[in-house]
């Protein structure tokens, strides 16, 4: 089960010396400052990404990840601001809550299938803007704001994770920290799909009824897929409430939601590894129409109906048939 | 002996329509059962009731004993009682090799959490799934097509996957539904062979719908009829060709056809 081949290893290898050495080496060349928080935008999107692309896995269209990654950043901002919690327990508390909430809505709504079950999570976001709006703990429309940079982290006096608030280059610790979730993600991700559970969700999303015939417990394996997913949306959501130092009710909006979608369509449903460069593309590709003013998103969204019919499979099925490797 | 499944009693009803009226009888260990009866006679709800994927309105389904209908699928493929579908149900893009491997979900005896983290048992589990699928596939004489994806099948090997599908899960008991259908006379004695042989040398226990008479005469120890959600006979197959309401039953849908 462990079997990578060489190339993969090499690949693996230039990417992650191309996100943690090359990218610092060229911003600094390059003084382009600003791309430091694209790019940790672009990593903590791709980890809520991933949470919709495993939803995608067991046949079901999510479109509601934006109510998720909100519940995260406000979960680990009340932590940290209202409980004064270190930041970097939070953070997998946060996670930890979305995945508790997805686990309470999943009961009834993952019986669903194909459009409804989109629907339904269309309106997860903004089910949970209006909470927030509402809700005492999460100031309402003030949102909460001023959240403290994560403090430095010691066990037995021996730092293990440095203050940020200390730092020179808080960009440059945020987008290192942001890479490696997204890398720890990816790689959970890819072990889980390369799994058992991994084939019984491609069962699943195949056929439901003969995968229940198989005797694979479809409604329980459904459950513990979508709270994984959520996780990561919490995981993502809190990190940048952390990053922006605030959580808002418009912090994720339903456009978010969508754009997760439209993330693993891009990338590719068929590869693990399709919402992180689909995340990429769009996020980039946004901004990079900016120029055409009025006309930024009536091309976009031309380039994005034109993508998903000329390449169904997404961005990484160019790679494949130019006989890549899987 | 008592019996392996009983059939006590089964009613299905939906609104106002009676699917399966009061339906009774046993299935015995290592037989051949076939379920006839003419379209729309309520042999497929039937199979859907023993297998749980649809509860009863009344009456129930023992298994040794046990209660299977009204539970949930996975639950009673767990306790070995195990049906196979029609060709167009399978794992699409899967080949035939993991569709098999993947079916063998229920002989796995490490956690999920094992197989995420690469347990001894799990890679132990790999293995053995690995070995059995081989060893089915050329049980069922399907090794040469065990890499195709299973869109590319014709219907016989469909049809072959599906019942490899079904004894991957290492059933006691086995529903095929219509295992026959669309297959010319060669097909279908080859499957004839291959379903006999599911019972004889592996002793699984074999329930049938089936349209196809001749292949049922041939196959079967003993047949249910059913006609308009009611139990109109059972017996060996020369009782149920000389039983009047069979073929009553059969005339009337005969003159059907002949009026196409």
């Amino acid at each position: 089960m462990f079997n990578v081949s060489a190339k993969q290893l090499t690949g693996v290898g230039v990417f992650l010396f191309a996100i943690f050495v090359g990218v610092p080496l060229i911003i600094g060349a390059t003084g382009r400052w600003d791309f430091y928080f694209t790019l940790t935008s672009v990593a903590l999107l791709s980890i809520a990404s991933a949470g919709v692309w495993l939803t995608f896995y067991i046949g079901r269209i999510n479109i509601g990840q934006g109510a998720f990654a909100l519940i995260g950043a406000y979960v680990s901002a009340i932590l940290v601001v209202k409980a004064g919690w270190s930041f970097w327990i939070s953070l997998p508390a946060a996670g930890f809550f979305a995945a508790l909430v997805a686990i309470l809505i999943g009961i009834p709504i993952l019986r669903l299938r194909g459009v409804y079950f989109a629907m339904i999570t269309l309106v997860l976001t903004q089910v949970v803007t209006l909470t927030a709006l509402a809700l005492p703990i999460t100031n309402g429309a003030k949102g909460m704001s001023s959240i403290p940079l994560p403090s430095g982290v010691s066990l037995f006096g021996i730092p293990i994770l440095p203050d940020f608030a200390g730092m020179e280059n808080t960009k440059l610790a945020f987008y290192y920290t942001a890479c490696i979730l997204m890398i720890v993600t990816y790689a959970a991700l890819y072990r889980l799909v390369n799994s058992r559970l991994g084939h019984l969700c491609r069962s699943m999303q195949q056929n439901e009824e003969l995968a229940s015939s198989i005797g694979v417990n479809i409604a329980y394996i459904r459950i513990v897929i979508f709270a994984i997913s959520s996780f990561f949306g919490g995981i993502g959501g809190a990190m940048f409430g952390s990053i922006a130092q605030s959580v808002y009710p418009s912090s994720f909006q339903v456009v978010d939601s969508v754009n997760f979608m439209l993330n693993c369509f891009l990338g590719g449903l068929g590869y693990v590894f399709g919402p992180m460069l689909g995340t990429l593309v769009l996020y980039f590709g946004w901004d990079l129409l900016f120029e055409f003013g009025k006309y930024q998103m009536l091309i976009y969204s031309t380039v994005l109906i034109l993508i998903i019919r000329f390449l169904p499979n997404g961005l990484l099925s160019l790679r494949i048939g130019k006989g890549g490797d899987k | 002996m008592s019996p392996l499944i009983q059939v006590k009693n089964v009613t299905k009803k939906y609104g106002g329509l009676t699917a399966n009226n009061d339906i009774s009888f046993d299935v015995a260990e290592n037989e051949i059962l076939s379920v006839i009866g003419p379209n729309g006679a309520g042999k497929s709800t039937l199979f859907k009731m023993i297998s749980s994927f649809t509860p009863t309105t009344s009456g129930e389904v023992l298994y040794q004993g046990e209660r299977i209908s009204n539970l949930k699928p996975h639950i009673v493929a767990r306790k070995g009682v195990v049906r196979t579908f029609q060709e167009t149900t399978i794992f699409k893009s899967m080949t035939v090799r993991e569709s098999v491997v993947v079916a063998q979900h229920l002989r796995a005896k490490a956690s999920l959490a094992g197989y995420f983290w690469g347990s001894k048992t799990a890679k132990e589990d790999v293995t053995a799934f690995g070995e059995y699928a081989d060893e089915l596939l050329e049980f069922l004489g399907m090794s040469e097509i065990s890499g195709e994806q299973a869109t590319n099948l014709p219907q016989g090997s469909l049809r072959a996957l599906g019942i490899a599908i079904g004894l991957a899960t290492d059933p006691k008991v086995l529903l095929l539904d219509e295992p026959f259908a669309g297959m010319n006379h060669d097909e279908t004695m080859r499957m004839v062979d291959l379903v006999r042989s599911v019972r004889d040398e592996r002793g699984v226990t074999v329930m049938l719908v089936e349209h196809d008479m001749p292949a049922v005469m041939n196959i079967s120890d003993r047949i249910v009829v059913l006609n308009f959600g009611e139990k109109i006979a059972q017996g060996t197959p020369s009782e149920i060709q000389n039983n009047e309401k069979v073929i009553e039953a059969y005339l009337g849908s005969a003159d059907d056809e002949i009026g196409m």
